[in-house]
C-alpha cells in the first residue's frame, strides 16, 4: 500500500513535469512578450533588448526553462506583465471563486444525479426512469455556454430573479449570484453521472448478493441503498474523478458567461494579453489540482472495494 | 465419394428472409429515439449539402436596416425573415443553414483523424506490451491530467484560431480516447487462440494486427466514434464561442450565439436558435449513438 502511493506519487510528479514542458513550449512559440508589452510606445531596438534582458528572454531556451520550473516549485511564477502583480498570488487570489463554482456545481450535479439514477434503476421502464434518461441526455447534449445564457435570458433579464453576472456580496446575494454559474456547469455533470449511475445499478442488482438480499426477505430501500448502491459507486467515483478535469474546463466557459471573478477568466483574459506568467501559474495550478484529485479518487477505490489490490 | 443429401428443410429455411424488424435497418426504424436521431442527422446533412438550394438569403449578406430584426411570429417580425436577423442584419435561418456545413465538417473530419491515430497508437501500446506502450500511455495520461479546454485554448492562443487549426487541435486532444479503448480491447483479444495460431501460421505482427485484432476492435470503435462526433461539436461551438474557431467569415452555430450574447436584452433570438441547432444536433448524435452501444457493445456503456 504504501509502496502503491509513493509510486502513484512519483508518477503524478512527473504527470505534473509534463505539463509544465507542454505549457512552457506552447506559449514560448507564441511570440515575444516584450515586443507586445512595448507595441504601443513605438519602441528602439535597444528598448527591447533591454526589457527581454531584465525579463532573462534573451537566456538559452532551457535555462529558461530550468529557471521556470525551479521557481515554480516555490511557488514564483513571476510577476504578472499585463497587472504587475505575482503572477502566483494573482491565480490564488482568484482560485476561491473557481472552487466555489465548482464545489457547488458537484454538488448540484449530486443531488440530482443520486437519486434519480437509483430510482430510475430501481424502477426502470417506469415514467421516472423514462424522464430521468430524456432529461440526462439532453442535459450530456446541451452546450454549457448556451445554456448559461437562456438561463439568463429567462431568470436574469425576464423574471429578474437572480443576478445575471459577478459574485454578490453578502451571504444572500452570494448564494444568488451561485445558482445560475453552478447550475450550468453542473447539469453536464448530473446527466453523464445519472447515465453512468442507472446502467451501473442494473448491473449490480442482477448479482447474487442482491438476490440473497431479497430472499432473505430485506426491505427494498435497505437492499437498494445497503447492498447495491455501495457497488454501483465504484465507476461513479472513476468518472467523478475524470470529470474534475472537464469541470475545470468548463468552469474556464461558464466564468466568461457569467463574468465570475475566477481562475478560467483570468486564463482567457491572459491568453488575450499574452501575460505568459499568469498563463503559466493558472495552468500549472490547475493541472496540479486535477492530478491531486485524480490520486485521491484512486486511492479512494481501496476503501469503497477492498478487493482492488495496490500493485 | 458420394454427395450428401440436401438437406431441404435447412436450404428452405436459409433461403427465407429473417423478419425486418430482425435486420439492423428493422432494429433502427423500430427505436424510437434511433429513428429521431437519425432523422436529424439527415436534416444535418441535407443542409449541409443543400445550403446554397435551401438558405433563403446569403448568410453573409448585411443589412444595417434590418438589424435585429425579430422572428416572423413576433409583432415587428417579417416573413423575408423567418427566425429573424442578427446585429448586423444577416439572415439567421441562412446562417444556420450554413452552419451545419461547418458543424458536419468538423465533427466528421476530427473524428476520422483522431480514430485513425488513436487506433494505430491504441494497437501499437496493446500489441506490443513494452516500452512502446509505456511511452503511449504515459502521453495519453498526460493528455488526460491536462484541462481539456485549457490545452485546446493554450494551443489556439500559440497558432491562432482558424479552420485547421481548430481541427489540429480537436484531433491533438482527441485520439487519447480512442488509443486507451484499443488498447484494452487489443489487450484482450490477442490472448484468443487464434492469435496463436495466426503466429504459428507464421503470419506478420502486420497482418496479425490488420486481420485478427483490428476486426475485433472495430465494434467498440464506431461506437465510441458516433459519440464523440458529439463531443466535438460541443467542444467547437464552445471554442468557436469563446472567439477561438473558425474565420469569422463562416457562419458557425458558436460564433453566431457569441455574436448575439451582447444583445441579450433585446434581442432573444439571436443567441437562441444557434444553441437550439447545436443541441438538437448533439442529441441527434447521442441517440444514434446509445443505439449503436446497445446494438454492438452493450459493455460500453461508460464510455
Amino acid at each position: 500500500m504504501t509502496r502503491y502511493i509513493i509510486r502513484r506519487l512519483l508518477y503524478s510528479i512527473l504527470v505534473l513535469w509534463g505539463v509544465t514542458l507542454i505549457v512552457f513550449i506552447a506559449l514560448r512559440l507564441s511570440g515575444d512578450p516584450a515586443q507586445l508589452l512595448l507595441a504601443q510606445g513605438n519602441p528602439t531596438k535597444e528598448d527591447i533588448a533591454a526589457l527581454r534582458h531584465s525579463m532573462h528572454l534573451d537566456e538559452p531556451l532551457y535555462q529558461q526553462y530550468i529557471s521556470f520550473v525551479t521557481h515554480a516549485v516555490r511557488g514564483d511564477f513571476g510577476t504578472s506583465l499585463r497587472l504587475k502583480t505575482p503572477a502566483f498570488r494573482e491565480v490564488m487570489s482568484r482560485m476561491g471563486a473557481t472552487l466555489e463554482l465548482a464545489i457547488a456545481a458537484y454538488i448540484f450535479a449530486l443531488l440530482i444525479a443520486v437519486p434519480t439514477g437509483i430510482i430510475s434503476a430501481a424502477r426502470r421502464g417506469g415514467i421516472v426512469d423514462f424522464f430521468s434518461r430524456l432529461i440526462s441526455l439532453l442535459g450530456v447534449s446541451i452546450p454549457n455556454f448556451w445554456l448559461g445564457l437562456m438561463l439568463i435570458l429567462l431568470f436574469g433579464v425576464r423574471l429578474k430573479w437572480l443576478p445575471v453576472s459577478g459574485r454578490g456580496e453578502g451571504l444572500q446575494q452570494s448564494l444568488e449570484a451561485l445558482v445560475m454559474p453552478a447550475v450550468t456547469l453542473g447539469v453536464v455533470f448530473a446527466g453523464t453521472l445519472t447515465r453512468l449511475l442507472r446502467s451501473s445499478m442494473i448491473d449490480v442488482l442482477q448479482a447474487d448478493y442482491v438476490r440473497t438480499a431479497r430472499a432473505k426477505g430485506l426491505r427494498e430501500s435497505k437492499i437498494l441503498l445497503r447492498h447495491a448502491m455501495r457497488n454501483a459507486l465504484i465507476p461513479v467515483v472513476t468518472l467523478a474523478g475524470l470529470q474534475i478535469g472537464f469541470l475545470l474546463g468548463g468552469a474556464v466557459i461558464v466564468e466568461v458567461v457569467f463574468s465570475w471573478p475566477g481562475v478560467g477568466r483570468l486564463v482567457i483574459d491572459s491568453i488575450n494579453a499574452r501575460d505568459y506568467p499568469v498563463v503559466q501559474a493558472s495552468v500549472t495550478v490547475l493541472a496540479s489540482i486535477l492530478i491531486l484529485a485524480n490520486l485521491a479518487v484512486d486511492l479512494l477505490y481501496g476503501f469503497l472495494d477492498p478487493r482492488i489490490q495496490y500493485s | 465419394m458420394t454427395a450428401l443429401p440436401r438437406d431441404n428443410a435447412l436450404l428452405k429455411a436459409r433461403g427465407k428472409a429473417r423478419a425486418w424488424r430482425y435486420r439492423w435497418w428493422g432494429r433502427f426504424l423500430t427505436d424510437p429515439s434511433a429513428l429521431f436521431g437519425g432523422i436529424i442527422i439527415l436534416l444535418m446533412v441535407i443542409s449541409a449539402i443543400g445550403a446554397p438550394v435551401l438558405a433563403p438569403d446569403n448568410p453573409n449578406k448585411t443589412s444595417l436596416r434590418e438589424r435585429n430584426t425579430p422572428p416572423a411570429w413576433e409583432s415587428n417580425g417579417s416573413t423575408s425573415h423567418l427566425l429573424g436577423t442578427d446585429p448586423v442584419g444577416r439572415d439567421l435561418l441562412s446562417r444556420l443553414i450554413y452552419g451545419a456545413r461547418i458543424s458536419l465538417f468538423i465533427g466528421l473530419s476530427v473524428t476520422i483523424l483522431a480514430s485513425f491515430f488513436g487506433i494505430l497508437l491504441g494497437l501499437l501500446a496493446g500489441y506490443f506490451e513494452s516500452w512502446i506502450e509505456e511511452i503511449i500511455m504515459r502521453i495519453a495520461d498526460l493528455f488526460l491530467a491536462f484541462p481539456f479546454i485549457l490545452l485546446a485554448i493554450t494551443i489556439i492562443a500559440v497558432l491562432g484560431a482558424g479552420l485547421l487549426n481548430l481541427i489540429l487541435v480537436l484531433v491533438v486532444t482527441g485520439w487519447v480516447q480512442y488509443a486507451r479503448l484499443v488498447r484494452g480491447q487489443a489487450l484482450s483479444v490477442k490472448q484468443n487462440q487464434y492469435v496463436d495460431a495466426a503466429r504459428v501460421a507464421g503470419a506478420s505482427s502486420g497482418r496479425i494486427l490488420l486481420k485478427h485484432i483490428l476486426p475485433n476492435v472495430a465494434a467498440s470503435v464506431i461506437v465510441l466514434a458516433t459519440l464523440q462526433v458529439a463531443f466535438v461539436l460541443l467542444t467547437e461551438a464552445a471554442l468557436s464561442f469563446l472567439g477561438l474557431g473558425v474565420n469569422p467569415s463562416i457562419p458557425t452555430w458558436g460564433s453566431m450565439v457569441n455574436d448575439g450574447r451582447l444583445y441579450i436584452y433585446n434581442a432573444w433570438w439571436v443567441i437562441t436558435f444557434p444553441g437550439l441547432a447545436i443541441m438538437v444536433a448533439v442529441l441527434g448524435i447521442n441517440m444514434v449513438g446509445d443505439w449503436l452501444r446497445d446494438v454492438l457493445d452493450p459493455t460500453l456503456r461508460t464510455v
